[in-house]
């Protein structure tokens, strides 16, 4: 179960388990989560000082669930205004259409090599995977996205790809597959990295990206990122194709101001990235650089399914920012990598079960202690633990005055365990019962079991006291 | 039925029917007014703490400014605009002091190569810049290309002190920027840079490694 | 969108006292120590006979229909305008933030609307509605805090235990590290994923022992008995207390504490 040598494109979401033991005992991948997460915490709050954050993340919360309110509109609107401003777009159903669409251009492109800035919805469609299969090389230039591939591995967070690396190891991963070599200097690596990227984006054929907003107003793709591979990505290759979900659409070019704030502030607790890239058309005839083409792909991949429920509907408010999982308690625990989806920690918990199906993804919405942390911390106010009781609810079919929606829904419900709820919500609703019940388990606590399961595995069993507060109070007369 | 036509049909027939529109309150955004002394200030404050350098000049003593920057490091050329103000006043100067002067005047692929490996440093103006964020507006256009601000190691920004905001929301407010974007806009705020590796800062990893201001006063 | 602001209610004459089932069976002594704390502030306290259970633990399982049966079973024990008082905050966060969802659209919406309202975590009532002064009667001693997560975030309670230790005069409050960060019992969770709830509460244990205490009090029974197992399990000096009998023993006289 060596995290980093399974073939990413084969991993059993259902094999959660035995992935969080393996993370859970291995020092490296402890520390190295601990560290960085410690370390984002505190730049994010530092970031928001002395602003109304809460006002704020108001702010952001309606301007996402308004732009949901009219997303059908506003998906034409910016179609229409795109298409004016000579950007293609392209509609796919899902992953494999949206990489058929991609592979397409680049066939009719003739294109041998794509160039890959940072792009989440990518890794959604395994569009390296498939371009590969197809003889299209597609290289990633984001330096963490770059480092996963050399690794063979997939991002383990959404905001830092290889955040599960620490430096000698990147080293070595380099060492051996580009003969970098060996040393501990981040600037070495770094400079090495350049230079191996740069030859690369002067010969490839397209670029590939993703997109943090799409404004509807303007028909503008805006990209968020410190590297500068994003605007190479965007800019040097005669094309450019962008491929996003199709909740990433907002309004106004002026709903931007705020999400940027929240977002770089919230990812990484930057008061704005190195670089906000606004695209909103191709190389004019008067323009020396950019690229030729540009098209968009929007694609829905489970979205539209989502977007049906009122309740489920706040999993798409998402603008990718990864603070809830800076913030999980689990996912410092275990890693992104154990949990064997695309996006990980508690944003992937709540979204993931709609693109994969309840079933598969069964074990992703009890993996939290609804501690709290995600919702708190989370820009647009998506009420994630609650978000989890729900899809909770699904996986059991737990409730009949609101019946389960979500694709696989009801896979974990198990008769035994169906019983035991039965058998305590009967006890529980009958309060002769109960007392009886807890006043003879509070006579019989010299026979209480000394091993309860897991409980157990880390800690004594809690001791029934010697009288329950119903039997002192009755004492007491009352 | 298109992907397209199928999507939008069941987005349109919402099971949950028509959702409600909130109203959204921009006022948190609002900032107390300020001087142009203390945008400066904090514009400088602000990119200098993510690397970007800073430095005061009047229109009299820039190029002298420039001059000393560049050959400080060591800059064999300097890219420059043609037809802007800053590209011709540069041209016009003559000076001995300055490095040899490069225009970008043909489409990229005749000098990809060249731009990539030869040119170390670039100069460009800027459609003003935000005190909050340390940020510079720039729009690029044929005389300042996109790639102009991108590839050269070292990127030296021309920005007029009265053309500073205080906010992102108020630049694009103050140029109207939704009653048309160009082909390419964008924020620049500091120098290229990573923290993939291990959360350790590294700069000049696609881009300029070491972003000037000359703020001219 | 917006959270509902909290409105605190002026000092009643009644309060239904609704102890939980963890302090039920496993607690009472909190339980006590919290009805006695209200009736020293001249609160008279009732205590519905036929409690058991808020449902909790079948509502975040995602059994909804059993938690509804329980959770009915609650409703008409609280016939008065009276508020309802909780000594935790998971419990009180499932009554006044959960119930309401839970009843939609049934018979017993409004009911249980009317319940959420008037739901109040029992710390946060003794500070903000009671107005509570307490007078230090014990030695000089340290403690660190643990406020639970849903006291915390549910029922934004997070400054109320540290500011009711800071009315001990002889208390010194210490702070751990990491001190919002979850204890890992979160009900089925710890027995779910028993090797992540593990390492959550080993971290815990490690971030309380470390400010060298001793002891601890928290909000929540199913945060000390997560934290306290695991303290004795793995033979650490860590001695944890429900807040509320923390308190009461310190200032009641007959304490045997007085100095
Ligand atoms: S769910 Fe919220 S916190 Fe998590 S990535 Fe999305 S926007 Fe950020």
């Amino acid at each position: 179960m060596n995290q980093a040598t399974q073939d990413p494109h084969h991993i059993d979401v259902k094999e959660f388990h035995p992935r969080a033991r393996a993370a859970i005992s291995d020092p490296k991948i402890r520390q190295n989560f601990r560290k960085a997460m410690d370390g984002l915490i505190t730049k994010r709050k530092d970031a928001f000082e002395g602003m109304d954050l809460e006002a704020l993340r108001e702010l952001g919360a309606n301007i996402r669930l308004r732009a949901l309110a009219n997303l059908p509109d506003l998906l034409e609107q910016l179609e229409k205004k795109l298409s004016e401003n000579g950007i293609k777009v392209h509609w796919a159903t899902d992953g494999d259409e949206a990489c058929r669409i991609v592979r397409n251009i680049c066939v009719a492109r003739n294109a041998k090599t794509v160039i890959k800035g940072k792009s989440m919805v990518s890794e959604e469609m395994e569009l390296n995977h498939y371009l590969e299969e197809r003889g299209i090389t597609a290289l990633e230039s984001d330096l963490g996205e770059y480092i996963v591939q050399l690794a063979g591995e997939t991002p383990s967070h959404i905001i830092m790809p290889a955040i599960h690396k620490n430096t000698g190891e990147i080293s070595e991963l380099m060492h051996q597959t580009t003969g970098t070599d060996l040393s501990n200097d981040v600037e070495y690596l770094t400079a090495s990295a350049r230079q191996q990227l740069r030859e690369k984006f002067m010969n490839a054929d397209v670029g590939v990206s993703g997109v943090n907003f799409a404004v509807a107003e303007t028909g503008t793709l805006c990209l968020v990122e410190n590297e500068g591979n994003g605007r190479m990505t965007t800019t040097v290759p005669p094309c450019h194709i962008a491929v996003t979900g199709i909740e990433k659409v907002v309004g106004n070019l002026e709903d931007v101001a705020p999400l940027l704030a929240l977002l770089t502030r919230s990812a990484t607790g930057q008061h704005i990235t190195t670089y906000f890239n606004m695209i909103s058309g191709p190389r004019k005839l008067e323009e020396l650089d950019g690229p030729e083409e540009v098209h968009l792909v929007l694609v829905d991949n489970g979205r539209s399914s989502i977007y049906q429920d009122d309740e489920l509907l706040d999993t798409l408010r998402c603008i990718r920012c990864g603070a809830c999982m800076n913030h999980c308690p689990v996912y410092t625990r275990v890693g992104g990598h154990t949990y064997g989806t695309t996006y990980p920690g508690p944003i992937g918990k709540i979204l993931m079960p709609h693109l994969i199906g309840l079933d598969e993804g069964r074990h992703l919405p009890t993996a939290s202690s609804l501690c709290g942390a995600c919702g708190e911390v989370c820009p647009v106010k998506i009420p994630i633990p609650d978000l989890l009781v729900r899809l909770r609810q699904e996986s059991v079919d737990g409730d009949k005055l609101n019946p389960a929606k979500v694709r696989g829904h009801g896979a974990k419900r198990g008769s035994v365990e169906a019983l035991v709820w039965k058998g305590w919500s009967w006890m529980h609703a009958r309060p002769g019962v109960y007392r009886f019940g807890t006043a003879l388990a509070a006579r019989l606590r010299k026979l209480q079991p000394g091993q309860l399961g897991g409980w157990t595995e880390y800690r004594t069993a809690p001791k029934l006291a010697a009288k329950t507060l119903h039997e002192r109070m009755k004492e007491r007369g009352q | 039925m298109s992907s397209r036509d199928a999507i939008l049909q069941r987005l349109r027939n919402r099971s949950g029917g028509e959702l409600a529109i909130p109203d959204c309150d921009f006022s948190v955004l609002q900032r107390p007014s300020s001087s142009v002394a203390e945008r400066v200030d904090q514009f400088q404050k602000t990119i200098e703490s993510v690397h970007g350098e800073v430095h005061r000049c009047t229109s009299e003593n820039w190029i002298t400014q420039l001059a000393d920057l560049l050959s400080s490091r060591g800059a064999r050329n300097l890219l420059v605009p043609a037809a802007h103000q800053i590209g011709r006043t540069l041209r016009d100067a003559d000076s001995n002091e300055l490095p040899e002067l490069l225009i970008y005047d043909e489409p990229i692929h005749s000098w990809q190569a060249q731009l990539f490996n030869e040119v170390d440093a670039s100069i460009t103006s800027t459609r003003g810049g935000i005190a909050e964020t340390g940020s510079l507006i720039m729009w690029p256009t044929p005389d300042e290309p996109r790639l102009m601000s991108l590839v050269p190691p070292i990127h030296i920004a021309v920005l007029e002190a009265s053309e500073l905001y205080s906010t992102f929301h108020e630049a694009m407010q103050d140029q109207n920027w939704a009653a048309g974007m160009p082909t390419n806009a964008l924020l620049v705020s500091g120098p290229s840079k990573t923290a993939d590796i291990e959360q350790t800062l590294a700069y000049g990893v696609h881009g300029p490694k070491e972003l000037i201001v000359l703020v001219i006063e | 969108m917006a959270d509902p602001i909290k409105v605190y209610p002026p000092k009643p004459s009644h309060v239904y006292f609704y102890a939980t089932c963890l302090i039920d069976m496993f607690y009472p002594d909190a339980g006590m120590a919290g009805i006695q704390l209200l009736e020293r502030e001249g609160v008279k306290v009732i205590f519905p006979e036929d409690q058991t259970c808020c449902g909790q633990p079948a509502y975040t399982s995602g059994y909804h229909d059993e938690a509804r049966a329980v959770a009915k079973a609650q409703l008409d024990l609280f016939p008065e305008d009276w508020p309802i008082v909780v000594p935790s905050g998971s419990c009180g966060g499932m009554m006044r933030k959960h119930y309401p969802s839970l009843f939609k659209h049934t018979d017993q919406e409004d009911k249980a609307s009317g319940i959420a309202a008037r739901t109040w975590e029992l710390t946060d009532f003794l500070l903000n509605v009671c107005h509570i002064h307490l007078k230090d009667l014990g030695e000089p001693t340290t403690v660190a805090m643990h406020t639970s997560c849903s006291a915390r975030r549910e029922m934004g309670v997070a400054e109320v235990g540290p500011r009711l230790l800071g009315q001990l005069q002889n208390v010194n409050l210490v702070e751990q590290v990491r001190a919002e960060e979850c204890c890992g019992f979160g009900g089925t969770f710890a027995v779910r994923h028993p090797e992540i709830s593990g390492a959550m509460v080993s971290e815990k244990v490690d971030a309380l022992t470390d400010t060298g205490a001793g002891a601890f009090v928290t909000t929540d029974c199913g945060c000390l008995m997560n934290i306290s197992g695991c303290a004795e399990k793995n033979r650490k000096p860590l001695e944890g207390q429900h807040i509320l009998s923390f308190l009461w023993d310190r200032t009641h006289s007959g304490s045997g504490r007085e100095s």
